[in-house]
């Protein structure tokens, strides 16, 4: 009974998400004179041979890692109440800039990749940087200055790829940045596939995903274990009494935009040192736009960003199959839209529900009070996960 | 936070399971009809915009649809995603599911069909508008166009109209396929009248892929060269072109449009009537004859296509009647390309 009524709210939400968003798409499919059950389906078949099931897995395991990225991104910002619009533009910039330097030298193995990563880092920081500035010295919203800064930042990569970086000759129709050698590669873990007694698909399923899941590791410790993480989510909460308790905060944005462009940078690398292993001009565009998306439905936690993400790249990778069965491939853009909009409402509802349950549980007795301090949490999350927090 | 996760993913899991078991059924059904290697089943991978783009892709279709009329067979069709990162995984879909051949719309296809087509040596693969010369896959086959040879009638027929003596072009993005219309126009124009004033102007640069969707700048730009004198202006850009054709009805003058008959795929009859010719690329000639040809078995992978004015793969559309007075001096030029005695030139002089 205890652990039903810890374990309700925090289930209540996302639970009620997918409800509300099977319904509502199942209604417009239905008005649209398509089967749900068929396009449910559908989605769900990962194909006939253990090879194509592991192939299917692999490519939205490869296409959510990059989202996980995108989302952790703008979470972070969020989390301080800012709202790094110029994900795009960092993520971009770093690439075109890692490719370039990942080009350019010769180094062993580890060494090159940790070159490229750090290119592609302190590039989206930079960027990210020039917000923070604007921000703490002109005043300048972050979100305007960073969505003007995405056009610059597609400008320069632009300039650089056909200009200063072009590799490839004249005369070609797609162009790209000279090719990172194989030492500055992340290999794939196929291996780690095989060891576990799965087919060994086509594809390659990207050793980034190390990388990526330290990165979300490394920021929920940050976020929750350490004073930085504590003075991050207090400012996010209410600036003023984070200011008023010692918070620094012009130095917090700054940090803050730092450490979200950063991870920005990331965003690129999954593709580019995983398949591309250059910048080109069709080199995927949008994800951090859809980081947004991701960051919302996952309530800004690393743990719920990466379901999030997962969520999405099934959704996409669904996509091909329903368009083979003759199904329209817009039933999977409602699908996505509903979700979104169904995540921010339920987690409105799950947010009353428990506040009122909390008040009743106060009045009756003390002892499952609403308490301030470790539970801080921002504006879509809601107060239903710090309860959890509190009492776990 | 966590168990929530945890439990959402087995339940999402145990969803999964039962789908897959429910549908191993049917599947199987399906591909042992396939089996029998008399059905055709075509697949058809298209470029962003997807079908209904009225130009491109729909000429794609058109071509397939008219192969499968004579040849029977099915079609599928897919749309890469809003992001179209997923362009190989249409293509190796199609194959994984038995489609033969596959057929890819458009250059950005130009990387991921070739190693697709390494992957798959027993599915036959075609490329519009990308070569499949030396990429080292002899199940291939590049389907080009010779639209400097096209372009080349667009800019007679902008000479023999213009009032004028000033004509102008507008390319969508700066990038080789698009220096080739350019080209072409421009030649075409000064060996009607030498001393033609040709105003040439790209909308987004290289690497930048906006120009060849968005008519707001194309009616900006259109809108400049009729405003310097300029009274025909020819576009290569896609969905820019709308611009092209608003700025052109709203200075009075005229424009040319390009890949498909645009006087018959432009709603507005205000637009219509601006539309003297279009520049046509038969993707849909290019695509059937390919199917027909790997209906014959007399594809030849690894090797390059060329649709030009001797096999008709490129010419002028005639709706609306507004060129069919200089038809006979259209009709000498073309006949003097397909004869070699004039050779198009593929890149401007600048």
């Amino acid at each position: 009974m205890n652990a039903l009524r810890r374990l309700g709210p925090a289930l209540f939400a996302p639970v009620l998400a997918v409800v509300v968003a099977v319904v509502i798409s199942s209604v417009v499919m239905a008005a649209l004179h398509v089967n749900p059950l068929r396009v449910f389906e559908v989605m769900f078949d990962f194909g006939d041979t253990p090879s194509q099931q592991v192939t299917a897995l692999v490519v939205i395991v490869n296409r959510a890692i990059p989202l996980f990225l995108a989302g952790l991104a703008v979470a972070v910002a969020f989390r301080m109440g800012l709202f790094n619009i110029g994900v795009e533009g960092q993520y971009r910039l770093a690439t075109i800039m890692a490719a370039a330097a990942g080009a350019a030298v010769s180094l062993p193995a580890p060494l090159h990749v940790v070159l490229i990563v750090v290119v592609a880092m302190l590039v989206g920081a930079l960027w990210a940087g020039i917000v923070a500035v604007l921000k703490v010295t002109r005043g300048v919203s972050e979100v305007i200055s960073s969505i003007m800064l995405n056009f610059v930042a597609l400008g320069l990569a632009s300039y650089f790829l056909t200009g200063p970086f072009r590799g490839t000759a004249a005369g070609t129709q797609i162009v790209s940045t000279k090719e990172v050698p194989e030492s500055g590669w992340v290999p794939s873990l196929n291996g780690i596939l095989g060891a576990l007694g799965l087919a060994n698909p086509p594809r390659q399923l990207y050793g980034f995903l190390v990388i990526a899941l330290v990165a979300g590791v490394g920021v929920a410790i940050l976020l929750n274990r350490t004073r930085f993480g504590f003075d991050l989510r207090a400012s996010g909460l209410s600036a003023s009494a984070a200011v008023a308790s010692g918070v620094d905060a012009r130095g917090m944005v700054v940090k803050t935009m730092l450490l979200s462009g950063g991870i920005a940078g990331l965003i690129g690398l999954p593709d580019l040192l995983g398949s591309t292993h250059a910048y080109t001009t069709n080199f995927t565009a949008g994800l951090g736009f859809l980081g947004i998306a991701v960051s919302l439905l996952g309530r800004n936690r690393p743990g719920g960003i990466a379901l999030a993400a997962l969520l999405f790249a099934f959704l996409d990778r669904s996509l091909v199959p329903l368009q083979i069965a003759d199904f329209p491939a817009s039933v999977v853009t409602i699908f996505q839209g509903t979700i979104v909009l169904a995540v921010v409402i339920a987690n409105e509802v799950a947010r009353r529900v428990t506040r009122r349950a909390a008040e009743r549980g106060t009045a009756e007795a003390t002892e499952a009070g609403p308490t301030p301090g470790p539970g801080l949490t921002p504006p879509p999350g809601g107060s239903t996960d710090a309860r959890q927090e509190v009492q776990a | 936070m966590m168990k929530a996760a945890a439990l959402l993913l087995a339940g999402s899991m145990a969803l999964a399971a039962c789908a897959s078991d429910e549908k191993s059924g049917g599947t199987a059904s399906e591909s042992s009809a396939s089996g029998g290697g008399k059905d055709l089943k075509i697949g058809l991978a298209y470029d962003t915009g997807g079908r209904g783009d009225r130009s491109f892709n729909d000429s794609a279709y058109a071509g397939v649809e008219a192969a499968i009329k004579e040849h029977g067979g099915k079609l599928s069709e897919l749309s890469p995603n809003a992001d179209a990162s997923n362009r190989a995984d249409l293509l190796t879909q199609l194959a994984d599911q038995g489609y033969n051949p596959i057929i890819a719309v458009g250059f950005a296809y130009g990387q991921d069909v070739v190693t697709v087509a390494k992957q798959y040596p027993d599915v036959d693969f075609a490329i519009v508008d990308s070569s499949a010369e030396g990429q080292g896959a002899d199940n291939l086959t590049g389907l080009l166009f010779a639209e400097n040879e096209g372009s080349f009638l667009a800019g007679v027929a902008a000479a023999l109209k213009t009032e004028t003596n000033h004509i102008g072009f507008v390319g969508g993005v700066d990038t080789e396929l698009i220096h080739k219309f350019e080209a072409g126009y421009v030649a075409g124009a000064t060996a009607v009248k030498p001393d033609i004033t040709v105003d040439r102007q790209y909308i987004s640069p290289e690497g930048d892929f906006s120009g060849f969707n968005d008519p707001a700048k194309g009616k900006i730009v259109a809108q400049g060269m009729f405003d310097a004198g300029a009274d025909i202006v020819y576009h290569a850009a896609g969905g820019s072109g709308l611009g092209v054709f608003q700025a052109a009805a709203a200075a009075g003058k005229r424009a040319i449009g390009v890949d498909s008959d645009q006087y018959q795929t432009v709603d507005d009859p205000a637009l219509q009537a601006v539309i003297m010719t279009s520049m046509l690329k038969r993707v849909d000639n290019a695509v059937q004859a390919y199917i027909d040809s790997f209906v014959d078995g007399s594809v030849k992978g690894g090797s390059d296509v060329i649709n030009d004015l001797s096999t008709d793969g490129v010419g002028l559309a005639t709706s609306g009647g507004f060129i069919d007075d200089i038809k006979s001096d259209i009709d000498e030029y073309k006949q003097k390309i397909v004869d070699g005695e004039i050779t198009v030139p593929t890149e401007p002089t600048k």
